[in-house]
């Protein structure tokens, strides 16, 4: 196992996710004589899981069961230990893409928070490429660091302890692309350019106030970049249920017989229902590209 | 910087024969860079031969008789900085005589070939009401004519990013109105990463393969499922992919995967399919080449020939030729046949890493028939742009399970003016991107543990409680 390449069977010392429902997803690390408890009963790590195949059924001790699934990223964001407000893969693939982001990219990040979107660019750009990521809560880089050495992505990824606005990434002329989600996003902007390849590249910023986006779309101009361009991306889900929905009776129609069984008495058919509530705002993505200096 | 070499300039100059987009505003439009080759592109023309050599990014301005010539900074930097501004609009009247110059003024204008910049600079100068509009009004005046008349041009490599927006704002009818926030969510729910093997099948021109293909950056195996005669790449092409990116790309026709689901495919019969193909396709090109397929054709028809003591060395040579076709194209089967193999030998061990359908086909039983192919444990994704066909898809999936976290989707995208009091939303947004079913495969069980009785209750009763679990 690893999160950026699949194997087939569970091993001591993976990261697995144990998939109880949609809502109900948890990380567990495989070891030898191991124990989990789920609301379906236990899980012996021994016997239930080393060895067995990933995706397979695992029947708990209260005879309930669950699913077994290899790390992803993206079963990752919804199964990771919050230590800071995350991003979601909603706003992931949005700022993957527009980043343009690849196999080889080097990538700049800060801060690096609880790790959702660092695992989805090493994802991206493994094998060759490398994340430079900056974190200045030195128990939250510690931790994410340990993280990425169980998942087996450390070799692709330099944390630093540091705070970007003063001391920058880290690294200069060596970016393919910049992320930044941290509270004033405009004073790191110039440490962005500082950090990009001379023949340019692209920034983005997240940030969940119009008022930061004003100042660092004002900044990222005077600093000479181009293709300015903020945008939000929501995520609908849709419930898919089976509705009924009862016809009127108008009563028996002239010339008919008046002992015809009346023919259907409702419709039935298969719809989506929008949520009653979804997130109605995580944050504005404002992307630009770094010219050729 | 060491990562700034020569080495790295050489990569990113534009050679001949390099697939590039072509930028104006918001609009792309994907060529491939030939010598003395006239492009066409929002109303102007122009060769490209001047922008070989030249760095990837680079603005060029459109001189007269189509020639590229690279901006200069200082024309792109310089503004119509107006120190005059009106606060409000009370005393401007739409008397519509407030621009000074007429239509032939500035027809004149454009073929004494003035730069737009100073065609915008004449039209400042000649409106009576420049000066009383307020520095708002004035920089979007500038800005609309800046649109109509400025003649620059900007080449870009492609990518993935500019290619989805290109297509999406070009011909969406083409993708089947995908739009790229779509296609980026689709990429990532399918967890798209170098050295997995991945199925594709689309019908977008080969914007989803190539999207597949850039995040793999040529490492793994890409196999696109195709319906039809052949499979379509257009939209590859564009991307500009190395060679070796065609190496990890396989092939296979999805009127075989019956077929290879039964175990029922073996090399002649593919050999019948492929053979079959060319010789309809032989015959349509002319009488003597399908001949020359059949085995022994060859040897016959020079005996025919040695036959006849009035066949002179023309036709000697001739038979010659129709040999060396012969040969040529029974490579040519063969190199196929081999492929086919190969795409083959990839799909028996269903072991693939993931699944992705973007077609204008019906979704439900292309994903049926191809999940099939997948590990335990991998993700799947299937486009529409219709939710019906998606709602389907989910229904069948629970009804025949194999499959957890099924999700239907769709996002919203929303584009932002922020500029100095004026950032709001864009006034247009795009109505919809498409609807995506995603999806884990899992093992499917035959043995019957305690809490899986479920799975063998009648079909509707389970809906009902799979449904409102959604």
């Amino acid at each position: 196992m690893s999160f950026v390449e699949y194997s087939d069977f569970i091993q001591d010392g993976d990261v697995a996710i144990v998939y109880l429902s949609h809502s109900s997803v948890m990380p567990v690390k495989v070891q030898h004589g191991a124990q989990t408890q789920t609301r379906y009963g236990v899980i012996r790590h021994s016997t239930d899981l080393i060895g067995k195949r990933y995706g397979s059924k695992v029947t708990c001790s209260k005879g309930g069961w669950v699913h077994v699934l290899h790390p992803t990223p993206e079963l990752w964001t919804v199964a990771l230990p919050h230590r800071t407000q995350i991003l979601y893969t909603t706003d992931i693939a949005t700022i993957t893409m527009m980043l343009e982001l690849k196999p080889g990219s080097v990538v700049c990040e800060s801060g690096t928070g609880s790790g959702s979107l660092s695992h989805a660019i090493l994802r991206t750009i493994a094998p060759t490429g490398h994340l430079h990521t900056v974190e200045f809560h030195q128990q939250r880089a510690e931790k994410v660091a340990e993280e990425f050495k169980e998942h087996r992505v450390d070799h692709l990824v330099t944390v630093r302890n540091q705070d970007v606005c003063k001391d920058g990434f880290g690294v200069t002329g060596v970016a393919d692309a910049v992320f930044l989600d941290i509270p004033s996003p405009w004073e790191a902007v110039g440490h962005a350019k500082a950090a990009l390849k001379k023949h340019g590249g692209r920034v983005c910023s997240f940030s969940p106030c119009i008022e930061q986006v004003q100042r660092t779309c004002e900044v990222l101009a005077e600093q000479g970049f181009e293709e300015i361009s903020t945008l939000e991306v929501l995520l609908r889900v849709h419930d898919v249920r089976t509705i009924s929905l009862p016809l009127p009776d108008f009563g028996p129609e002239s010339g008919a017989s008046e002992n015809a069984p009346p023919n259907n008495t409702s419709v039935t058919l298969k719809t989506i229902t929008p949520p009653r509530e979804m997130p109605g705002h995580t944050g504005y993505l404002t992307f630009a590209t770094k010219p050729r200096t | 910087m060491a990562a700034d070499n020569g080495d790295d300039d050489y990569q990113n100059r534009i050679k001949e024969g390099d697939y590039v987009v072509l930028k104006r505003g918001q609009i792309f439009k994907a060529v491939q860079i030939q010598q003395k080759k006239k492009v066409i592109f929002e109303k102007q023309w122009f060769y490209l031969d001047n922008a070989v050599g030249q760095l990837y990014n680079t603005t060029f301005e459109i001189a007269s008789g189509g020639i590229l010539q690279p901006q200069k900074v200082e024309d792109a930097e310089s503004s119509f900085d107006s120190k005059e501004a009106g606060t409000d609009n009370r005393n401007i009247v739409d008397d519509g005589k407030s621009q000074k110059l007429t239509r032939d003024d500035i027809e004149t204008l454009k073929e004494q070939g003035l730069k737009g910049q100073e065609i915008i600079q004449q039209l400042i100068e000649n409106s009576s009401t420049f000066r009383d509009k307020t520095g708002y009004a004035q920089d979007k005046y500038i800005k609309r004519k800046k649109k109509k008349y400025e003649n620059t041009v900007a080449i870009l490599k492609p990518s993935c990013r500019i290619m989805a927006l290109m297509y999406h704002g070009r011909e969406p009818g083409k993708i089947c109105h995908l739009r790229y926030d779509t296609l980026a969510q689709m990429l990532t729910l399918a967890n798209i990463h170098a050295g997995s093997k991945v199925l594709v099948f689309e019908t977008c021109a080969g914007l989803v393969l190539g999207a597949v293909m850039e995040r793999m950056g040529g490492y793994g195996s890409v196999i696109q499922m195709y319906p039809g005669g052949g499979p379509l790449r257009a939209g590859v092409e564009s991307f500009g992919f190395p060679a070796h990116f065609h190496d990890m790309l396989h092939d296979f026709p999805i009127c075989h995967v019956n077929a290879l689901l039964a175990g029922t495919m073996d090399t002649t019969a593919k050999d019948h399919a492929t053979d079959e193909k060319q010789y309809n396709m032989a015959a349509e090109k002319g009488q003597n080449q399908p001949e020359g397929e059949q085995q022994g054709n060859p040897e016959e028809q020079s005996m025919e020939t040695g036959d006849n003591p009035l066949q002179d060395q023309e036709k000697m040579e001739e038979e010659k030729r129709r040999e060396a076709r012969a040969q040529d194209k029974k490579m040519k089967l063969e190199e196929k046949r081999r492929k086919l193999a190969a795409a083959a030998a990839l799909l028996e061990g269903r072991n693939a890493d993931g699944l992705v359908i973007a077609s204008r086909f019906h979704p439900c039983p292309v994903l049926l028939g191809l999940l099939k192919f997948l590990a335990p444990s991998r993700p799947f994704v299937v486009y529409s742009q219709y939710r019906e066909t998606l709602i389907e898809c989910y229904t069948k999936l629970k009804e025949q399970g194999g499959t957890v976290n099924i999700q239907l989707t769709d996002t919203w995208l929303r584009h932002y003016q922020v500029l100095p009091n004026r950032t709001h939303p864009l006034l247009l947004m795009s109505g919809g991107g498409g609807y995506v079913l995603s999806g884990t495969t899992v093992a499917v069980d035959h043995s019957k543990p305690a809490g899986s009785q479920q799975a063998e209750e009648p079909a509707p009763k389970r809906q009902k409680v799979k449904d409102t679990e959604g």
